[in-house]
């Protein structure tokens, strides 16, 4: 009983890291309808300033939020400078430039910081917490705790705020809301700073665990895809709970299934997946479109 | 004193089809002005043209005076003119409360004040959905409403910035008899509660006989006949356009 409940809960940490990064996956994906594939990239960048940070002996509690408020400004500013030109091209145009965007982050942290792995501190304490007989990780708690502060404080931001209210007319229909006296560029400019502002705390959160370098997000850019459609592309709801449910999935599968185990762990999770989306094709929060033709 | 609504000379290309070609008008404050035509006459880009979601290729606009050309689309919400489109463009998502608090996002207080919660929007909105009758669809996702019913949803979102000029395209398309009835009075009521300023687009000419002081009607980008509704009526011209020549 006591291990089900240790798995579940470092299955959380992973899956929270997986929510976050679908969520900010999701806030692009709704106003502009494409996948941001430099998010990953983003948030490896940011990561990588908050270690410079670090190393020039700032405490972790202002490198931490100066990071975070670091890539919120520099997204605005990437979404109004590079992205804007191409914001009604077709879908395909901006995909393009995301991954040039994915190409260029990873390249300049390669070439300021080079490539060598390096350990990241972790901004919580490396004793474990008991809890009856069960000892569960801080490091994991940490995270949980973390990403569903932040998660809870996002959905407070889009449902009881005016700006959250203007942010998602501008995503809904960008011309009404123009004609309503929304100035939607903005909103898509926030939306990319949002984004960048949760992409690097899941940097931060997950860089002691998968340590710091380069490519460290890639691979989670792929789990967070995965969770954002498993759970709705288009819901944010959907995007926390398919990362959530991908990351205990993938570790109980992992700690249970001996047959499959790590090496099959990836496979088996796209395998459920896939049988899900060919009941659900949107996700099991996502909603059907139709269009009238 | 000059009109509210000046169009001078107002021209559209898109590639080789000229859909509006100098077209010229006036709107006096406080009349309900008719802009009808043949499909394809060019009015709702003319309404397009006034919110600035088309670049005219020519011509002028001005409203209190005021170049309307010289400012973006979203600056428009602020100088009080709003709008209702032509197959209702509400945000399906929200609920009939938000869709028409999105309304009142104009009238919002800048910079900080925009991260709290909002009463004064909150309250503002569920009064224009009173006006309307209907303040019991608050809560429901405006997507369960029937289409009559949302189309009144739409002219709620456009009230609660009490508008000096209020743009309907085509409020009566796809409604009930009665409710066509309804909205005549709804606008006659507008008119007279909110002091506003109404052009309507509109194919049902019962209605707009009955509410509209002034009808200006287009046929194929250009203007043909502009005056009181019984004189437009008359006109050989307009009949023409609508009948073909015999």
């Amino acid at each position: 009983m006591n291990e089900l409940a240790q798995q579940i809960v470092s299955g959380l940490a992973t899956g929270s890291i997986y929510a976050s990064m679908a969520l900010a996956l999701v806030l692009i994906y709704r106003s502009m309808g494409v996948i941001n594939f430099a998010q990953g990239e983003m948030a490896m960048f940011s990561t990588y300033l908050a270690w410079q940070f670090a190393q020039q002996g700032m405490p972790l509690w202002i490198a931490f939020p100066l990071t975070i408020a670091i890539a919120f400004a520099g997204a605005v500013a990437l979404e109004r400078v590079v992205v804007r030109p191409v914001e009604r091209a077709a879908p395909l145009t901006v995909v393009i430039l995301c991954l040039g965007l994915l190409i260029t982050f990873n390249g300049l942290a390669g070439w300021i910081w080079g490539y060598t792995v390096r350990t990241f501190p972790s901004p919580f304490p490396t004793t474990p917490l008991h809890i009856g007989s069960a000892a569960f990780s801080s490091q994991d708690l940490g995270i949980i705790a973390v990403s569903l502060l932040s998660l809870g404080a996002i959905s407070l931001f889009f449902g009881k705020t005016k700006l959250g209210l203007a942010m998602r007319a501008a995503a809904l229909y960008p011309e009404s809301s123009r004609v309503l006296g929304v100035r939607v560029g903005w909103m898509l400019a926030l939306g990319w700073g949002m984004a960048a502002a949760v992409g690097a705390l899941s940097g931060l959160m997950v860089a002691p665990v998968v340590l710091l370098e380069p490519n460290m997000m890639q691979g989670i850019l792929v789990y967070a895809f995965a969770a954002a459609v498993l759970g709705g592309i288009d819901s944010p709801v959907g995007a926390v709970v398919g990362g959530l449910a991908l990351g205990v999935g993938l570790n109980l599968i992992g700690a249970y299934v001996p047959v499959i185990g790590t090496d099959l762990q990836l496979t088996t999770a796209f395998g459920i997946i896939i049988v899900i989306l060919l009941f659900r094709p949107a996700g099991l929060f996502g909603r059907r479109t139709m269009r009238r033709v | 004193m000059p009109a509210l609504l000046e169009i001078r000379d107002l021209s559209i290309r898109f590639g080789g089809i000229a859909a509006l070609s100098d077209v010229s008008f006036d709107i006096e404050e406080g009349h309900v002005a008719g802009l009808i035509g043949p499909n394809g006459a060019g009015k709702t880009t003319c309404f397009n043209c006034i919110t600035r979601l088309y670049q005219p290729t020519s011509g002028r606009l001005a409203f209190a005076g005021d170049d309307l050309l010289r400012h973006a689309p979203h600056e428009l919400a602020g100088k009080r003119i709003a709008r209702t489109f032509q197959n209702v463009a509400l945000f399906d998502r929200l609920s009939t409360l938000d869709n028409v608090m999105v309304g009142y996002h104009v009238r919002y207080a800048r910079g900080a004040a925009r991260l709290r919660s909002d009463d004064g929007g909150r309250r503002a909105a569920l009064e224009a959905l009173d006006y309307l009758g209907l303040g019991e669809h608050a809560n429901r996702p405006v997507r369960s409403l029937p289409f009559g019913t949302r189309k009144m949803v739409e002219l709620a979102r456009a009230l609660v910035a009490r508008p000096r000029l209020l743009l309907l395209d085509e409020p009566a398309s796809g409604l009930t008899t009665a409710e066509v009835a309804a909205l005549a009075d709804v606008v006659k009521r507008i008119a007279a509660d909110y002091s506003a300023t109404i052009v309507m687009v509109e194919h049902h000419m019962q209605l707009v006989m009955n509410v509209c002081d002034h009808v200006i009607v287009l046929a194929s980008g250009r203007k043909i006949a502009d005056g009181p509704p019984e004189a437009v009526q008359r006109d050989k011209g307009v009949i023409e356009a609508y009948l073909g020549t015999a």
